[in-house]
């Protein structure tokens, strides 16, 4: 079937067989290979995308469920538009090592960024409950919630401007 | 010891559930599911053992026809005679016994890899998420495929976490490259989530009896372990290695202990084959010290931390030679827990348990005073101990004409943040900006033959290599700036990326030297080979003996059995910091990983069927950001006196510390109502249970 949507900005139109997951669609016929599938039984988060604007596992989700949606993805994620800027909260990601081996960091990031956008300013008790859906195996999460509160001061103050 | 073959798909008998039976090549992996979903296997049931008790009894199902009462082997360490001895004379003896629970490494990225062949060239490529790509070369291209070393890439780029799942040569890499040829198309495979729990090697799963003998004034006379080690179904690649040779070694911990004995069984069972995991050994035997030295303390009603001091070994009897092989070169520990206990604010605990007490709730501090021995490894030592392969690293520094550099380096890094470290050590030794060093590796075609990463051995001992070879470079550079300089080559210094003549203020830039390296118009070509460009190799000298004081807090909710960490402290050794943000995130990372077997993993088998019963995340519970505090980590370092740089390592250390820590906060918490110790991991579930015993009149039992 033929589906319709808005990915990373730009109109897309793909044929996609009904039973298609969207992190396959996206990884194996699209080629955007950021969203990582680290598991089975959409527990560990490293899928994340956002779907008209919320933070879903795209691999529970089938791609038809896209048609007429807007679709953002890991690679999608930047500074100011049109910018080759990293988006605030990679950067913060990037300047407090909020990363290991970065299996886990686009999916981080994406629930990352939808938390900050969702609640300005978050708590670390909230941070840790908001990222209880991403299972990271390297960090221990410290720097990951250092990370994700002050990427999200970053926003704030980004906005703010 | 017994060594079954361990073939690449079951032969005749399935010995676990996750050994391989069959392999289906399609166009697409739904084709593929499909198509193996349509093999029928005709399996006639056979009994099964999962557990260790049951495994070396004596009717107990034999998982090969060849090994009695499932023992791969008996192995012991230390002076049984001595230890013997020793127990006579003592005041009182404290006795525990444990399990040590079965782990499941679950790195982010599922084990993955594409084989390719080329016809032309008959040439195989592996691209494949491991650890160390050469040791996959050597043990599938020499000892499972019969490919020569010079027909056989294997690429491992960027790998997402591996914790020792990913530094064993699996039976699908053999299959795959296999089949590449056969079907002369390249063929990919990769790991649901669920197939890696049944496949990827699984970690720790010990039963242990221990004793220590003390005299009166709780001085430590001698130490006795014996461990029912569980190998799985069959031997992986280090398998037998880690609850031996990386386990007695260790049980020395920081103390004086002036003699000690270790028996170890390793024991096959029909469950995933057992082999290292973050720690690897070491863990283990912390774990089985730690906790016997607060069961030593709490029966002679000695304090935890007075008893650790009254056996710690002092700073200034390093180096120090144990009675289970190994020689602390340095350490501190004494000073890693002065340090804690102030880190850790211990003063005030008493103010915090009221606190806690009065929402009804029981809080514990735990210790957990540990060494670990890291940078596998001296491969002399190694052979010694049956080891059988060499534990030494390799790097090459490349030198380009203008001065840039490529370092090629057979570590292999999976989220260390290799390329950081490593440029860092190379632009500081060669004043080479950090941005102009490139770190290259997991690729057998781009990189010399080198070991891998495991074992908190990738700077310890990959470090050291490179540290040679720049070494080496600037040698050589101050042979060439002598020529150019027209001094003598022993009036040459280097310094800050500059070659210049002891008191003048002549000088060459690195860059100028390069230069000349490799357009020898002016060169002394007679004497001095052109090129910039040296290689070393480093078999270290000893182990290295990094280790520390870990300080766990935790507050018991009786109502529920709900175990919550709320403070965690660790003031480790880990000889050199290069750079302390990575540092502190592998101890970050590993603490985790030790607080996850303390308090939430654990792999569990059905008895009856073999089943794996904790086989995807919803049932295995792994460590989340919700579970956990802000840890306070802190290092307090002595330096290593045979590394070149004084490092010892990193990445381990705080898996090794933890679990200990944990657990002796949890029995602390619960001391009041009689418990003595507590098996891993303290869930909700088991601790609950446990106050519903301790809470029975003692009349009633």
């Amino acid at each position: 079937m033929q589906i319709s949507f808005t990915l990373n900005g730009r109109p897309t139109t793909v044929d996609v067989e009904p039973a298609t997951l969207v992190a396959e669609l996206l990884r194996e016929q699209l080629n955007l290979t950021g969203t990582h599938i680290g598991c089975d039984t959409s527990q560990c988060g490293a899928c994340v995308v956002h779907l008209d604007g919320l933070p879903v596992k795209s691999c529970t989700l089938l791609a038809p469920a896209l048609d007429g949606a807007t679709l953002l993805t890991i690679e999608g994620l930047q500074g100011a538009p049109g910018s080759n800027l990293m988006h605030p909260m990679q950067e913060a990601f990037r300047e407090h090592h909020g990363l290991q081996c970065g299996f886990c960091t686009p999916g981080m990031l994406m629930t990352a960024v939808a938390l900050a956008a969702e609640k300005p300013d978050l708590t670390e008790a909230e941070v840790r409950h908001g990222l209880e859906g991403n299972i990271c195996r390297c960090t221990g999460y410290q720097n990951i919630v250092v990370s994700v509160m002050a990427g999200a001061a970053a926003m704030n103050a980004a906005k703010g401007e | 010891m017994k060594e079954p073959p361990f073939p690449m798909l079951a032969q005749g008998k399935v010995r676990f559930v996750g050994d391989m039976v069959a392999f289906v090549v399609a166009e697409t992996p739904e084709q593929a599911n499909v198509g193996a979903e349509l093999l029928k296997v005709d399996y006639e049931v056979l009994p099964s053992v999962v557990g260790l008790l049951e495994a070396v009894r004596p009717n107990a199902p034999q998982l090969f026809d060849d090994v009695p009462n499932n023992i791969c082997c008996d192995w012991e360490l230390g002076d049984k005679a001595a230890v013997e001895t020793a127990f006579k004379k003592a005041a009182h003896v404290a006795k525990l016994s444990l399990v040590n629970n079965r782990l499941i490494g679950n790195p982010m990225e599922p084990r993955a890899a594409i084989a390719e062949y080329e016809p032309g060239t008959d040439r195989f490529t592996l691209w494949t998420t491991s650890q160390f790509p050469h040791v996959v070369r050597f043990l599938m291209g020499a000892l499972v495929l019969n490919i020569p070393q010079h027909k056989l890439r294997v690429v491992a780029p960027d790998v997402g976490g591996g914790f020792g799942v990913k530094q064993f040569h699996y039976g699908e890499e053999a299959v795959i490259t296999w089949a590449a040829k056969r079907v002369r198309r390249p063929v990919k495979w990769v790991a649901s989530r669920s197939e890696g729990y049944v496949s990827d090697r699984h970690g720790r799963d010990h039963v242990t009896e221990a004793e220590l003998a003390l005299d009166e004034t709780g001085k430590f006379l001698a130490f006795r372990v014996n461990t029912l080690a569980n190998m799985g179904g069959y031997l992986s690649t280090f398998g037998p290695n880690i609850p031996t040779n990386l386990y007695g070694p260790l049980l020395g911990g920081v103390y004086t202990t002036p003699a000690i004995y270790c028996n170890v069984k390793v024991v096959f069972t029909n469950t995933v084959p057992v082999d290292a995991y973050r720690g690897a050994g070491r863990p283990e035997a912390t774990f089985v010290l730690e906790r016997i030295v607060d069961v030593a303390a709490s029966e002679m009603g000695i304090d935890r931390v007075e008893i650790r001091r009254r056996n710690m070994i002092p700073k200034e009897a390093y180096p120090y030679q144990t009675p289970v092989l190994v020689q602390y070169d340095s350490g501190d520990p004494m000073g890693c827990l002065d340090g804690a206990l102030v880190a850790a604010d211990v003063k005030n605990f008493g103010v915090r348990k009221a606190a806690s007490a009065s929402k009804g709730k029981f809080r514990g501090l735990g210790y957990s005073t540990y060494v670990e021995a890291c940078g596998l490894a001296p491969s002399r030592f190694a052979g010694r101990l049956g080891a059988r392969g060499g534990l030494y690293e390799s790097a090459t520094v490349r030198v380009h004409p203008t001065g840039q550099v490529t370092v090629m380096i057979g570590t292999h890094n999976h989220g260390q943040g290799h390329e950081t470290t490593f440029a860092q050590i190379v632009s500081e030794k060669l004043g080479v900006a950090f941005e102009n060093v490139d770190i290259v590796f997991g690729d057998t075609d781009r990189v010399q033959f080198g070991m891998g990463t495991y074992g908190s051995r990738s700077l310890v001992v990959g470090g050291a290599a490179l540290s040679k070879a720049t070494d080496k470079v600037i040698a050589k550079g101050k042979k060439i700036a002598s020529h150019l300089l027209e001094a003598a080559e022993v009036d040459i210094q280097f310094e800050a990326g500059k070659f210049s003549v002891a008191g003048t203020d002549r000088s060459k830039s690195f860059e100028e030297i390069a230069g000349a390296a490799y357009v020898p118009h002016n060169y002394p070509l007679e004497v001095l080979e052109p090129g910039l460009e040296e290689q070393a190799y480093y078999d270290p000298v000893n182990f290295t003996y990094p280790g520390g004081c870990h300080i766990a807090e935790v507050e018991v909710d009786p109502e529920t059995g709900t175990v919550t960490l709320v403070n965690y402290t660790a003031v480790d050794d880990v000889g050199t910091v290069i750079n302390p943000m990575i540092v502190e995130g592998q101890l970050h990372g590993g603490i985790v990983q030790g607080v996850g077997q303390a308090l939430f993993e654990n792999a569990v088998y059905d008895e009856g069927s073999g089943q794996l019963l904790s086989g995807s995340l919803m049932d295995y519970c792994m460590p989340r950001a919700d579970h956990l505090p802000m840890m306070k980590v802190e290092t307090h370092s002595t330096l290593c006196t045979h590394t070149p740089m004084g490092v010892k390592g990193c990445g381990e250390v705080g898996t090794i510390g933890s679990p200990a820590a944990v657990i002796n906060a949890v029995v602390d918490a619960l001391s009041h109502l009689g418990v003595t110790h507590v098996d891993m991991p303290a869930t909700p579930n088991r601790i609950w249970r446990l106050l519903q015993n301790a809470s029975l009149p003692v009349a009633a039992e």
